[in-house]
């Protein structure tokens, strides 16, 4: 056997793939210039729906069976493909939505979709990682190319400030990570998950030089998925970026780090759970009333949107305070329905535009329903879905989550969440209160476009009828979070 | 008979009448009528075929009927559940039987976005039956919180002056007491593993669980009621509300509530409802006396009605906790009475201010000489409410009463101190707007009612009297189920009982020792 084996790279595939397709697509922007930036993000599209293939193939050829790579780093099972499936699904959407922003704004350059491809990759790596070294790069190169997108729009002031501030705050977080694999590394001895988790299942208790590095670990993790008291970046990221770069913010690297979250604090620190919950359920609670008594008072949708998303990943979080099997199947129905609630949603927004402007007030919705009906409706059920109110999807998702908190035991974290899905439902109806209730002050410039329509009727289809056919989704996330607490 | 899934058929055959009115197209007067043709006959189908299940229905069982089952989260053991027994065979026909009524009375009085509006009754029919029918705790959760999306679109487009105001107070309200039912909704799914609610009605909840569950249900249902001290948002939604709004509201929407006790939490939890039943009685005697007194110093005719069916809810509340089969049969009457009767009530000012646009009381008076119809329409309805014999209201108050006598003579008492009150805030409303002299122009120049109008009322005549002569053709079917539920609770309190019995018996060899 020689020192160093050639690792199995077939595992790694889908990763392998689009990185190699990011670098194929990031030559040919520089050789035909900013003409081809739309053409470049079809191609991008299509290199991510060839990806879903790739992801999804194994699984539909072997089951979701678990292998592992280059030396255990790397890892591959049906939760981690149901997460990627997700995050494509998300950078897709996304990369439909910016090409008619992007060229309005003159920002439509090659640069966007690769570095939307990038960041997909590193996204799918941190979903795969098994390992505290392959979680940091990953990581590293999702966040990276994140900080560029946040500051895409160059020439507009709010745009780099907001990649600025993306920046100095996630180097932040990402050091205290670091610092908390450290001291995982020093306490423990092995950065490995499967030897973690070896070490911690025996039952020996951890010192506290260990419980501090899970707690740096927490913090970095919290950070990079938004939650309270990590959040604090949100708001003027969200409305300083672009706004297809915030949709995209406020799904796919959310899904990944929620995912990560997941696969880092169930599996090397599964059998730390008594010294961890009490951290995720602090940290979901709070981010729950946060996101709903700060998004009471604003003005902007996308600051509007942003504490939703905070409050949103504290419902989500609720699955992983749980630590069962039922809590990760909450997290996963709730991240595939959330995606679609926000894509549809931003594909709203980013239908407000008057006079060729893009417009950002929560007012300016005022009297869509007589001016664009069709728009409002669409709205109107995303609100509402994303109120949780039955029938539509947002109530089956926040359903899931609840359950496994009484499943758990989690009385306590239940009552804040129903409590904070009332006061949430407050500025959700609010925008359905503009639009249904008020005289319309002004009219959005038509045609909507076709990119957006076709998200945003896709959306909208998703989370009305969701309830009539909720097996796929429901089934799969409960056989994969199974197969994760089985191994 | 059987073989038609004919509730799924009630529940959902409205939809279809919004297929029809969503793809209508033309111009905006051609829309408005097609659309209300289609509504009134989409849901005038709907009633006959819901008179097709009282048709078919076996009064004599007490067990659930047309039950359809259909897969729909195989391995979570939540499938999609439908059936009626005698307690909610007639809701769902007063739902079924209220809709048309509301079409046509806003026939003339919507003007703006009729499709919309046709759309939303339309959509308010399917949860409303599907609310009654469903058999799945999760499946009935998502009819009962989703009536809330048309209703607030119903209150905040088409509604008064403080609107918006009105429909977040609705809104909200009941969805924070919903909530707290959706917790002890899945935590009753965890303890007995099934949604199915058959299968919750057998299991045997440990007590201390009782409680906790009982009040999560009850913080919902009473909100709903409303019950005194919850109940702020309902005059506010009534007088906002346009006046088919305040019809299904009052008529139906309440009723979810008194469902909903009768339902779930008296079978489900037989101990904390024994517990709590003074309670109960407390807020019940609260709401007659206190809301009776509040509704005879309004001066708004809407806002009186809506303090009177907060009233008439104290009875029903008071009739199901009795537990016996007077008191729960009371409560079904009433409910329906009261369904029909201020529904009817809600109509009779909707005539009234879609001639004058007030609801002022003291703009009113001396109608009885213009418009002689309309004083008998609305002296039936009034009397009814007040619980003269020979109408439906009669009939329910008086079991109620008969009821709550045999388990507590003071509430009785109490309760028939409201019955007084009642007669007096009614019988003052009627003599302020009928009698007097007419002393306004515009008062002399309003017309009776039309033939549209007269064709709404006289089923509802109809009906209040059938209940009041007799009763026994609603009673009948409803009988053996409350029979099961009343013999579920009494078994569990002998259970009780007997342990109390038997802790007592050792208690004394525990003391000696």
């Amino acid at each position: 056997m020689p020192l160093f084996p050639v690792p199995d790279f077939l595992p790694a595939l889908p990763e392998i793939f689009l990185g190699a397709a990011a670098m194929a697509l990031l030559l040919l922007g520089a050789f035909q210039g900013d003409r081809a930036a739309r053409e470049i993000t079809w191609l991008a599209v299509a290199a991510l729906v060839v990806d879903l293939a790739l992801v999804l193939s194994p699984i539909a050829a072997h089951g979701p069976v678990r292998r592992e790579s280059f030396y255990g780093m790397f890892v591959i099972d049906g939760f981690g493909a149901y997460a990627k499936a997700l995050v494509l699904l998300g950078s897709g959407l996304t990369l439909v939505l910016s090409m008619p922003y992007n060229a309005r704004q003159g920002i439509a350059r090659p640069e966007f979709p690769v570095l939307v491809l990038l960041a997909t990759t590193g996204m799918m790596m941190m979903i795969s990682a098994n390992d505290l070294i392959s979680l940091y790069v990953s990581l590293e190169l999702q966040s990276l190319s994140l900080y560029v997108l946040a500051s895409f729009a160059r020439d507009s002031e709010r745009s780099t400030e907001a990649g600025l501030k993306y920046f100095v705050l996630g180097a932040l977080a990402s050091g205290m990570l670091l610092y908390g694999a450290s001291m995982v590394y020093g306490f423990a001895g092995t950065t490995q998950f499967d030897a973690l988790a070896k070490l911690f299942a025996s039952g020996g208790t951890a010192s506290v030089g260990l419980v501090i590095g899970i707690v740096f670990i927490a913090v970095g993790l919290a950070f990079k998925c938004s939650a309270v008291p990590f959040h604090m970046w949100t708001p003027d990221v969200y409305e300083g970026a672009p706004t297809p770069v915030t949709a995209f913010f406020s799904v796919a690297p959310k899904t990944a780090a929620l995912v990560l979250f997941i696969r880092v604090m169930v599996g090397p620190f599964g059998g730390l759970i008594v010294e961890w919950q009490q951290i995720i359920w602090f940290i979901a609670a709070a981010s729950m009333l946060l996101g709903a008594f700060a998004a009471i008072n604003q003005r902007n949708i996308k600051r509007l949107m942003a504490y939703s998303s905070i409050g949103h990943v504290g419902y989500a979080l609720i699955g992983l305070a749980a630590g069962t099997a039922v809590g990760v199947r909450g997290v996963l129905v709730y991240m595939a329905i959330y995606l679609f609630m926000n894509a549809g949603t931003f594909a709203v927004i980013l239908c407000m535009r008057r006079d060729g402007r893009m417009v950002e007030e929560i007012s300016d919705l005022a009297g869509l329903s007589r001016t664009q009906p069709g728009l409002a409706l669409a709205l109107g059920i995303f609100m509402f879905s994303m109120a949780g109110i039955p029938p539509l999807a947002g109530f089956f998702a926040k359903i899931y989550v609840f359950l496994a908190a009484i499943d758990a035991g989690l009385y306590v974290l239940a009552i804040i969440g129903v409590l904070a899905s009332v006061v949430g439902a407050f500025y959700y109806l609010r925008i359905v209160k503009l639009m249904y209730f008020d005289e319309p002050t002004g009219v959005f410039d038509r045609p909507i476009g076709r990119e957006l329509g076709a998200v945003v009727l896709i959306s909208a289809f998703v989370i009305l009828f969701f309830f009539a056919y909720p097996a796929p989704v429901v089934d799969g996330a409960e056989s994969v979070a199974t197969a994760l607490f089985a191994e | 008979m059987s073989s038609w899934p004919l509730l799924s058929l009630v529940t959902f055959l409205p939809l279809l009448g919004v297929l029809a009115i969503l793809v209508l197209r033309g111009d905006e007067a051609d829309v408005a009528r097609n659309a209300r043709w289609i509504a009134l006959w989409t849901s005038l189908i709907d009633f006959a075929l819901s008179l097709a299940i009282w048709a078919g229905f076996n009064p004599q069982s007490p067990d659930f009927q047309f039950v359809e089952q259909a897969a729909w989260l195989p391995g979570f053991n939540i499938s999609y559940l439908m059936g009626v027994d005698g307690i909610s065979l007639f809701f769902v026909l007063l739902s079924t039987f209220l809709t048309p009524l509301c079409v046509l009375s806003s026939w003339k009085a919507v003007t703006v976005r009729v499709k919309e509006y046709m759309i939303a009754f339309l959509v308010l029919e399917t949860m409303m039956v599907g609310t009654f029918c469903a058999l799945d705790l999760f499946l009935f959760y998502i009819f009962f919180e989703g009536v809330l999306i048309p209703m607030f679109l119903i209150i905040g487009v088409w509604g008064g002056p403080r609107r918006v105001y009105s429909a977040f107070k609705f809104f909200l309200y009941t969805l924070l007491g919903s909530v707290l039912m959706l917790l002890a909704i899945l935590t009753v799914y965890h303890e007995t593993g099934s949604a199915d609610i058959r299968e919750a009605l057998a299991y045997d909840f440990p007590s201390s669980l009782q409680t906790w569950l009982w009040l999560a249900f009850f913080a919902s249902f009473a909100v709903k009621m409303p019950m005194w001290p919850v109940h702020t948002w309902l005059p506010d939604a009534h007088v906002e509300a346009p006046t088919a709004g305040s019809v299904i509201l009052a008529g139906v929407l309440l009723k979810m509530g008194g469902y909903g006790l009768i339902r779930f939490s008296l079978p489900l939890f037989p101990e904390a409802s024994q517990y709590f039943t003074p309670l109960v009685f407390l807020l019940s005697v609260v709401a007659v006396i206190y809301t009776s007194l509040v509704a005879l110093a309004q001066d708004d005719m809407k806002k009186l009605i809506a303090y009177s069916s907060v009233a008439h809810m104290g009875f029903v509340t008071m009739g199901i906790f009795t537990v016996t089969s007077e008191g729960l049969q009371g409560a079904m009457v009433q409910m329906l009475s009261h369904g029909i009767v201020s529904a009817a009530l809600f109509l009779c000012v909707g005539v009234v201010y879609d001639r004058l646009h007030t609801r002022e009381i003291a703009r009113y008076g001396g109608l009885a000489d213009t418009m002689p119809r309309y004083a008998a329409v609305f002296m039936v309805f009034m009397l009814a409410s007040v619980g003269l014999p020979g109408t439906s209201g009669f009939v329910g108050e008086f079991l109620s009463l008969i009821g709550a006598f045999q388990v507590n003579t003071w509430v009785a008492f109490f309760a028939t101190t409201g019955m007084i009150l009642g007669a007096a805030y009614m019988l003052y409303l009627y003599r302020r707007i009928i009698f007097g002299v007419i002393t306004r122009a515009d008062l002399r120049a309003m017309g009776d009612l039309t033939l549209r109008e007269v064709a709404i009322f006289a089923p509802m005549i109809a009906i209040v009297l059938w209940m009041g002569v007799y009763p026994d053709s609603f009673m009948r079917p409803m009988q053996p189920a409350l029979a099961k539920i009343i013999a579920s609770v009494q078994t569990s309190e002998r259970a009780h009982a007997a342990q109390l019995a038997a802790a007592r018996m050792h208690e004394p060899l525990l003391t000696r020792r």
